[in-house]
């Protein structure tokens, strides 16, 4: 158990600092001189030179490296090259938006999965097994984004519901805040529900297949009893697992979802950043991202240590 | 293999029994001939259909599909304008035509990129020593933090926007997936005797690699990259509708959505005819590579 824990651990400290070396050396080294990017081709070498020094771009890879690095660790990852601003509260502004919106499309996703996926693995013979099973089928072909903007088309172009973007912090205006998120949320959420829903379904039939089972139901209890009281429980393990990885999904997916909504998110600051040229701060929101998803995969790994005794004893 | 790995393995709707799908690419002499699954038929007939839009696209088009006319801006369907015309007077049923190749294109590039790295590596992962194709697959997840799209903005952060940048990344995205396939398969092939025999004879690992392994694993690929071509085909609608994917005046069904967006109010016809085209492809390929993998391995068929 313990040489497993800290093998996993050994594991994330490795893998994030191979990300981290990949993403520093993918934008520093291959661009050329971020100076003179920001700058422009005709800007005097004076003047390159200078920034070249404000931004410490004039020290070794190796040290920038490890000052990123440092700056990451302790949340303060410097200032912008282009608005000379501090990127730290920007990131934590943004990220703040953007995790409401994961969280909510998550929420959608789960209530929409849940019943569907195990209704469509208990009936799978039947016509409405079949029609649902079509009909996710569809869903997983929908991008998010178009089923935003098909969203907008109905929701608020044509029956002028609920506004068609825009963004209020909850806490100066709760109600109009709950109006803007509900069609980002409602989108991101049906799309991932429609894969959430084939995963779900494969895994209450898996179980429906288990000998367990058939024993629970040869003890008398009827097929729905039997399949909440002894099913469930093991199929969630794997969908609970699919669901911490389709973070990486939603929060991808969140990125072109706030370009539709017009959502000042984490993935809006990384587009803006990119048209902007604005390296260091594409830099760090990218390694945000691939941290977050590293880190879910670890505590994935982790609470099925703790869960499943099969693998805290069973070496690989 | 992790945790993460096993529950991976055995959730994915897509993952695959590797053992009875390898089981089954094993000739077996007297294999009954089953019916052929419904996915299979209509993602065939979807993807064939989508192959012939863009094949017609070279030889004709109803319109030149970039042909900017202010004087027939945003036309309702009509015989002469079957899908209607976009904000300026382009004609969206020979954009959508054109867009076809497009989205084949990236999706064929994006999935060989993927395919070719991602089989050897798999290949190499599953005949290598364990701890070494233990670290390769750890390199293989470190590769799946970072989402196609992440990858593919990065990549144009720094090399500028456009079709090859993102048929690449999203290219390099996709190679984790055939690679955790591949070795899973690979894994099986080296367990059986056929491999035994061919090693006892003093055949070299590179042979039996060639011989043995990629022939038994070829059905995992052909699966894998029908299901990859859907997961292309919508990361470059993505990257096209953000503006990183194929540049103007190329018609792009992503691009297509983009523009229709500020035109909702007064023709959200433009959105649906691009955006059903979009999800379309993707259900075929999707519905194809169920079909297939149906046909290649009969355990799985009372599950779909």
């Amino acid at each position: 158990m313990i040489v497993r824990l800290v093998q996993r651990i050994a594991i994330l400290l490795a893998s994030l600092v191979v990300s981290s070396v990949l993403v520093f050396a993918f934008m520093a080294v291959l661009p050329g001189d971020p100076a003179r990017v920001v700058l422009g081709t005709s800007a005097s070498d004076a003047a390159v030179a200078q920034l070249r020094g404000e931004f410490g771009l004039d020290r070794p890879l190796v040290t920038q490296y490890l000052s990123w690095v440092h700056g990451l660790v302790t949340f303060d990852p410097g200032n912008s090259y282009i608005s000379h601003t501090p990127i730290g509260p920007q990131i934590a502004d943004r990220l703040q938006v953007t995790l409401w919106l994961v969280g909510t499309g998550m929420v959608v996703a789960c209530i929409l999965a849940i019943p569907l996926g195990i209704v469509m693995a208990v009936r799978h013979r039947r016509p409405s097994g079949l029609v649902l099973s079509a009909l996710s089928q569809v869903g997983v072909a929908v991008p998010a984004f178009l089923a935003g903007i098909l969203m907008i088309t109905v929701f608020a172009v044509e029956f002028g519901w609920l506004p068609a973007n825009g963004w209020t912090p909850p806490i100066e205006d709760p109600v109009l805040f709950l109006k803007q998120l509900a069609l980002p949320a409602l989108s991101l959420g049906l799309v991932q529900g429609a894969v959430l829903t084939r995963y779900v379904r494969s895994a209450v039939l898996d179980v429906l297949r288990e000998d367990y089972l058939r024993t629970a139901r040869a003890k008398g209890l009827r097929p729905t009893q039997a399949l909440l009281r002894h099913g469930l429980r093991n199929a969630a393990v794997p969908v609970v697992t699919v669901l911490a990885l389709q973070l990486a999904t939603l929060l991808v997916g969140s990125v072109v979802i706030e370009r539709v909504f017009v959502i000042p998110g984490l993935g809006s600051l990384l587009l803006d950043s990119v048209s902007n040229r604005d390296l260091v701060v594409v830099q760090d929101v990218v390694m945000l991202i691939a941290m977050a998803v590293l880190l879910v995969n670890f505590l994935v790994d982790i609470v099925y240590l703790l869960i499943d005794p099969r693998l805290r004893v069973g070496a690989s | 293999m992790s945790a993460v790995d096993k529950a991976l393995d055995k959730a994915q709707d897509n993952a695959q029994d590797t053992k009875a799908a390898v089981a089954s690419a094993v000739p077996e002499g007297r294999r009954r001939r089953r019916p052929m699954p419904g996915s299979l038929l209509v993602g065939g007939l979807i993807v064939s259909l989508v192959f012939g839009m863009a094949l017609l696209s070279f030889v004709w088009t109803p319109h030149d599909p970039t042909l900017v006319d202010a004087s027939v801006r945003l036309q309702k369907p009509s015989p002469e304008y079957w899908f209607g015309t976009d904000k300026f007077g382009r004609d969206v049923f020979s954009q959508i035509l054109m867009g076809s190749r497009t989205t084949l294109f990236v999706g064929f590039v994006a999935v060989g990129v993927a395919a070719l790295i991602g089989v050897p590596l798999g290949i190499v992962a599953g005949m290598a020593p364990h701890w070494f194709g233990e670290l390769l697959m750890r390199g293989n997840d470190l590769v799946l933090a970072f989402p196609a799209l992440l990858l593919t903005i990065m990549f144009s952060a720094v090399y500028g926007a456009g079709t090859l940048v993102a048929m690449i990344a999203i290219g390099i995205a996709s190679i984790p997936h055939f690679a955790r396939l591949i070795r899973g398969g690979t894994l099986q092939v080296m367990k059986t005797e056929y491999v035994l025999a061919a090693r006892a004879a003093g055949r070299g690992p590179f042979s039996i690699a060639l011989r043995h392994v990629l022939p038994n694993v070829s059905s995992l690929v052909i699966v894998q990259a029908s299901v990859g071509f859907a997961i292309a085909v919508l990361a470059e609608a993505a990257l096209s509708f953000l503006g990183f994917g194929t540049p103007p005046p190329t018609p792009s069904w992503g691009r297509m959505l983009q523009e229709s967006q500020e035109m909702l109010s007064i023709a959200p016809r433009l959105a649906v005819f691009p955006g059903v085209a979009i999800a379309v492809v993707v259900l075929g390929f999707n519905l194809l590579g169920d079909g297939l993998r149906d046909r290649f391995d009969p355990k799985l068929e009372d599950r779909r």
